[in-house]
């Protein structure tokens, strides 16, 4: 196989004297969909928040497509990067957030021509009729003048995933797109991903929706206590754990 | 029980608020019957209104306000980004700053800035090859006027300096994230993201501080510039119509407080759409309400 596109390796973080990540490690590789699972509390979110440096990783490295994040290699050695530069690296990274954050004084066309036009200096036209195309591939374009507050929270979701396309990443994290919506809202947002993941779009999800997991993902990661409990491909981890942490958890989450 | 016919219903009589109007009344009428006992040549009030010299007190009214609060929102901003600032040193030179240009009374600093000369004949500000930047008597440097306006100017600033940190903590956190993570630097994130939703909390406590301080520069009259109270002493020191010219200044007062309060309803309605921030946060309780925008713009 091919280098892979993300590469955690021992990822550690502690807040005060509590380590959150016990040393993580994942490999993602192009076009993969990787899901990562486990009991609120396992570091899930935060260890996601490490791969595009939302998070400063106390040690370990994160490397994605050969570059170290938040970090510069030289001479054998890592140099902090300065904030300006790590936003130079996040535009290859698209994140969606739990609670959306559209921009709140943005229409829904706004939010996402903002990036490229903004970041990426891509022509004002070219970008509008860009983002036009992607809203109308997760179903919105005719929502296009609407604010956030006049959106769905499925929707609002939805123009956020279009927001990060938007900027043409080669890796998307979702932290629990789908955990702050009403369960009937949690479908569109599902069927959008799906759609993502089988475009050959390369993914980490954090989730809870072990039907998108069974379904979506490449490989699932069951993660507990900060570290890494078991890996594999979904058939077998979620029908056939090996650990007995995880088949607790899933007896809790599928009953 | 009552059949198909309807019982006819007796609406509460509110007879308190009868009472409480007509008693309303009756005061300000006693008060207005009261007030036209008053010997006032109210004839010579207009002609005081329009007074050159009390143009040229309400001019500088309006300039010093103007410019003091202008340098007080840009001073503010600095203050307050320090204020949020990582760095300790600048965390705690804004906590100073602001501690000590909010302790002290305007007019104290006022009257500071306009009496530098008794213990700083001359301010210089040397090259460092020899030759100065500024080398002037403080005098000339710091005339009346410039004097009230660093007084209001810095007083207000730190006042600002607060305001605009609530604007700025006001904002979700997630949003300066969301502008990360499309790779937007902090500076960009500031000035398209976080300021402008800020704003919404930003300026009704502003436009009230700029109301303040339009009446604040009252008190540059003690050091004689000639804004719009000293304007009116100007003219009743002639003709002792002491009345008449204070009220020929409260006139110009309420005209421009009035103005700038429309100002600010302008203000508020424009910077509007930021107010659907937090709205879409709680998107959940708004849905189906597709009229939120309409009814706010």
């Amino acid at each position: 196989m091919s280098e892979p596109l993300l590469r955690a390796v021992e990822v550690r973080k502690s807040y005060g004297h509590t380590e959150v990540l016990k040393g993580i490690d994942l490999e993602v590789h192009r076009g993969q969909v990787v899901c990562l699972l486990g009991p609120s509390g396992a570091g899930k979110s935060t260890f996601l928040r490490c791969l595009n440096h939302l998070e400063t990783i106390d040690s370990g490295q994160v490397w994605v497509d050969g570059e170290p994040i938040g970090f510069r290699l030289r001479g054998g050695k890592l140099y902090e990067l300065r904030e300006k530069d790590v936003a130079r690296q996040r535009r290859d990274i698209g994140m969606v957030f739990q609670r959306f954050n559209l921009f709140g004084h943005r229409t829904a066309l706004e939010n996402v021509v903002e990036g490229p036009v903004r970041v990426l200096g891509t022509d004002p036209d070219r970008a509008r009729s860009e983002a036009l195309e992607l809203l109308d591939r997760v179903g919105l374009a005719h929502r296009a003048d609407a604010y956030p507050a006049q959106l769905s929270g499925g929707q609002q979701q939805r123009v956020a995933i279009a927001r990060s396309l938007a900027m043409k990443p080669k890796l998307m994290l979702f932290d629990e797109p789908t955990s702050a919506l009403d369960p009937e809202l949690v479908g569109e947002v599902l069927a959008v991903m799906g759609t993502l993941a089988r475009e050959g779009m390369t993914m980490v999800v954090v989730t809870h929706e072990m039907a998108f997991a069974a379904e979506a993902a490449d490989e699932v990661v069951f993660l507990a206590d900060g570290a890494v409990v078991e890996t594999g491909p979904p058939e077998r981890v979620l029908k056939a754990p090996e650990h007995e942490r995880t088949r607790q958890f899933l007896a809790r989450v599928l009953s | 029980m009552a059949g198909a016919e309807p019982l006819p219903i007796v609406r509460l009589k509110h007879w308190g608020r009868w009472v409480s109007a007509v008693v309303i009344i009756v005061v300000l009428a006693l008060l207005g019957f009261g007030l036209a006992q008053a010997q006032i040549e109210w004839g010579s009030v207009p002609d005081f209104v329009f007074y050159r010299v009390m143009a040229v007190g309400l001019l500088n009214t309006v300039v010093l306000a103007v410019v003091s609060q202008a340098v007080a929102i840009v001073l503010g901003v600095l203050i307050a980004l320090l204020r949020r600032s990582a760095n300790p040193v600048a965390k705690w030179f804004a906590a100073g700053y602001i501690w000590l240009f909010r302790g002290l009374p305007v007019l104290l600093q006022i009257l500071i800035w306009y009496n530098l000369a008794l213990i700083f004949p001359t301010i210089s500000i040397p090259l460092p090859f020899g030759g100065y930047l500024v080398h002037e008597q403080t005098n000339v440097l710091i005339s009346a006027f410039t004097a009230a306006l660093l007084g209001l100017a810095l007083n207000e600033s730190a006042y600002m300096a607060e305001i605009v940190r609530a604007g700025l903590t006001s904002v979700d956190t997630g949003q300066t994230e969301a502008a990360k993570s499309i790779g937007m630097t902090p500076g960009a994130t500031l000035r398209r993201v976080v300021l402008p939703q800020a704003m919404r909390v930003i300026i009704p406590p502003t436009g009230n501080d700029f109301i303040n301080m339009l009446k604040g520069t009252s008190m540059a009259s003690v050091i004689g510039v000639t804004e719009l109270i000293h304007a009116a002493n100007n003219i009743s020191s002639n003709n002792l119509l002491v009345m008449e010219t204070l009220i020929a200044a409260a006139i110009w007062y309420m005209v421009v407080v009035t103005v700038a309060g429309i100002g600010q309803h302008y203000l508020e309605r424009a910077f509007g759409a930021a107010d659907r921030g937090p709205v879409a946060r709680a998107g959940r309780a708004l849905r189906g309400m597709p009229l939120v925008r309409s009814a706010r713009v």
